[in-house]
């Protein structure tokens, strides 16, 4: 294996480095949060990285032909090509590296995909690179809950009931979407049993963020971080609250914060204050309508939606993470 | 750069071995010092791929051996393998071709030199493991060289020149070789194997230049272009394309000068067509049955000769268009179908004929399916298409233009 960069953690957001690696020249939506990961994904790891992205907005909008955004090496992959892009890329400089063709150095190798792209369509490629333990790579999907670039499709990644132009409220069905939001980090970080590191990650959470690129790029292998990214397009909100949403899902319990790192589940920040009994979940409600893509949501709509949250709370064995509980002994 | 030892003394020295076609292509791969391999099973073409992790777990090829999840994986881990500038190769068959295919359409798009290995398979559905060529001529509009290889010897051969073609920069068009699924992938022959040394001196280290990925050269690779340029860099390609013609004639003489075979034309190849009336056409292994069919043919006194086509991409219109217009008639064999297309005939029958259209000299050109899901196409077979050619010439004119050979009706 490679040696990877020294990228310390960083204390306070005052010392987040202050050098740029994803700049102007992009064209993404006002509000866009996650153009804001991109940019702090970078930000993290330097100079000394490639970045390859798969299809989706953050190819689409960011980079135009004559006006990329990206001073760092930035390659474009397939839709479901973030896990092949992330190894191709790692074995490539591994090998020449090895065999001297290749001034040997750590080079960050990141691959980027949508909740498309890594949940939907990419979940093999993606698996089959958290197996090679001898690549160092991060796959970092952010999830806008939807085919945010084609005109907002559902995805195995939206939420349930969620409007989007392949489920419409109608006439007949008020609910389309009746897929449950895929568990994607948990179902990788339990599939792939040497996978050093995958986490959960929210834009809202800057200083967060930077460290888990940080501690995704050096702890060594390939890892993952699933982010959970507010799209006001996608979402139908007014651009100025992607923030307080991204906050309101962490708060509300319908996302949850947290790191495994080789195997030890760590809780973060708000989430990690609820699991302790510190802070008191907020009504799903608080976020859900905030949003226009629920405003079709009945009052049962909503009650069962809390109640998929409160159950995911108080029965999971992990709570919010791990779907399952131990045989009852009753 | 450095060798592993045991990779080097492997072939110190020039020798001969008994091996099969995917084999020949294991070891030019070795010979080249690939840094990047990925495999997926699929008969018959992953037999290559059991030389390769076979030459890697006894320590005499180092390269990264990467097992996919799919052929999709297996082309993209190799294109961006090669986008940092690693020597790549993988390949596939059939249906995992065209699994395979969104990154095989982008690979091209990119201009990377991947070379890859198709084991000529028939597409399913029903299931058949035996050889046809619409898996790899569907790749035929995308930008990759296409050479149809029929032997053992050639197929080394034309591995090693495959790389040098490629990653010539005037070129840097990914490059496949198709071997006929069964008859070409699992049958063994002679095969000269260069050394090392001789390999280094003909082909050089890719050097992927002011292309290459890397943080010493932050370029963006692959943006959205829109309207606004893909017409430029489709001309790109084309124009990359039309030079490749001129590379693989240089490749090719340098590679007869290093180690002293090959054919007179590195496109085509011409058996007794000297003075032929009737010429067949065909491609691959189709060679052997008919190299015999066309001996036996010429002892009765039928004037009978037989042209391979090579390279299938670039094709090769002039020189086959001088080869043909000497004789009465043309029979083009294909081993692949094209349903609906012009005279519901093959691909190879379609584009020679259109390769003859400026030609001033017009045979009679016919076209027989034969060999499809890897029946074996037999003397008598090539017999029968050349009695059938005959009597357009008798007649002056064509009954059938294509007719499908031992085929029950």
């Amino acid at each position: 294996m490679t040696t990877v960069q020294d990228l310390p953690q960083v204390r306070g957001v005052k010392n987040i480095p202050v050098q740029e690696g994803y700049t102007s020249g992009h064209r993404t939506c006002q509000g866009c949060e996650s153009a804001l990961v991109m940019r702090l994904m970078i930000k993290a790891a330097g100079p000394r990285t490639i970045v390859v992205g798969s299809t989706g907005c953050m190819y689409v909008a960011n980079t135009t032909y004559y006006s990329t955004p990206w001073v760092v090496p930035w390659m474009h992959t397939q839709l479901g090509s973030s896990g092949s892009a992330a190894t191709g890329t790692a074995a490539g400089l591994a090998s020449q590296m090895r065999k001297g063709k290749m001034k040997n150095e750590p080079i960050n190798v990141i691959a980027f995909c949508g909740d498309g792209g890594g949940a939907d369509m990419g979940l093999s490629a993606v698996s089959a690179a958290l197996q090679h333990d001898e690549y160092n790579l991060l796959i970092l999907m952010y999830d806008n809950e939807s085919y945010a670039n084609t005109d907002i499709q559902v995805s195995g990644s939206s939420p349930w009931g969620a409007n989007s132009t392949f489920s419409p409220p109608g006439k007949l069905h008020n609910i389309m979407n009746k897929r449950w939001k895929k568990n994607t980090a948990p179902m990788l970080a339990a599939g792939h049993p040497n996978c050093r590191y995958v986490a959960t990650a929210c834009g809202s959470y800057g200083l967060d963020f930077t460290n888990k690129i940080r501690r995704a790029l050096t702890i060594g292998g390939p890892t993952f971080i699933h982010s959970i990214d507010p799209c006001p397009k996608g979402w139908d909100y007014d651009p100025k609250y992607s923030h307080e949403l991204g906050m309101l899902a962490v708060e509300t319990g319908i996302w949850v914060q947290y790191e495994i790192v080789d195997g030890e589940v760590i809780l973060n920040g708000p989430t990690k204050a609820i699991a302790n009994g510190i802070r008191k979940r907020k009504p799903v409600e608080d976020y859900l309508m905030r949003q226009g893509r629920f405003a079709h949501f009945t009052p049962d709509d909503l009650k069962m939606f809390q109640a998929k949250i409160d159950e995911s709370w108080e029965k999971w064995w992990i709570p919010g993470i791990v779907p399952f509980h131990p045989e009852s002994e009753a | 750069m450095t060798i592993a030892p045991a990779q080097a003394e492997l072939y110190r020295e020039e020798k001969e071995e008994l091996i099969s076609g995917s084999e020949a292509i294991g070891i030019a791969c070795a010979l080249a010092d690939v840094d990047v391999i990925t495999a997926y099973p699929i008969r018959p073409y992953d037999t290559v791929m059991q030389y390769v992790s076979k030459l890697k777990a006894d320590g005499v090829f180092d390269c990264d051996f990467i097992v996919a999840e799919s052929e999709h994986s297996q082309f993209e881990i190799v294109k961006h393998a090669s986008a940092v500038g690693a020597r790549t190769f993988c390949g596939s068959s059939g249906v995992g071709w065209f699994y395979a295919f969104e990154a095989i359409a982008v690979t091209a798009g990119l201009r990377l030199p991947v070379v890859a290995m198709v084991g000529n398979r028939a597409l399913d559905d029903p299931g058949a493991f035996g050889v046809e060529h619409n898996d790899a001529l569907a790749v035929r509009d995308l930008g990759w060289m296409l050479y149809w290889v029929a032997t053992a010897q050639e197929a080394l051969d034309m591995a090693l020149l495959a790389y040098k073609v490629a990653e010539d920069s005037r070129v840097f068009l990914p490059f496949a070789l198709s071997c006929d699924g069964s008859f070409l992938t699992h049958s063994q022959a002679i095969v000269n194997v260069p050394t090392f040394e001789q390999v280094k001196q003909f082909l050089p280290d890719y050097d992927r230049g002011k292309l290459q990925l890397h943080p010493d050269n932050p370029i963006t690779i692959a943006p959205q272009v829109n309207e606004d340029w893909l017409m430029e860099i489709r001309r790109q390609s084309d124009e990359a394309m039309r030079r490749s013609t001129n590379v693989i004639k240089e490749a090719y003489e340098e590679f007869k000068a290093t180690f002293g075979r090959g054919d007179p034309s590195p496109f085509i190849e011409e058996y007794m067509t000297e003075d032929a009336e009737i010429m067949l056409v065909g491609m691959g292994t189709l060679a052997l049955p008919a190299r015999v069919a066309v001996r036996r043919m010429r002892e009765q006194g039928k004037k009978v000769g037989f042209l391979r086509i090579k390279f299938f991409r670039p094709f090769a219109s002039e020189e086959i268009q001088e080869a043909l217009s000497k004789c009465k008639a043309v029979a083009v064999i294909d081993r692949d179908y094209s349903y609906g297309s012009p005279a519901n005939g093959g691909v190879l029958f379609n584009e020679v004929r259109s390769a003859m259209y400026p030609a001033t000299n017009h045979p009679h050109i016919l076209n027989f399916i034969a060999g499809l899901g890897g029946r074996e196409v037999l003397v008598r077979d090539i017999n029968e298409i050349v009695d059938t050619t005959q009597r357009a010439i008798d007649t002056g004119k064509i009954e059938e233009e294509t007719t499908w050979i031992a085929v029950r009706e």
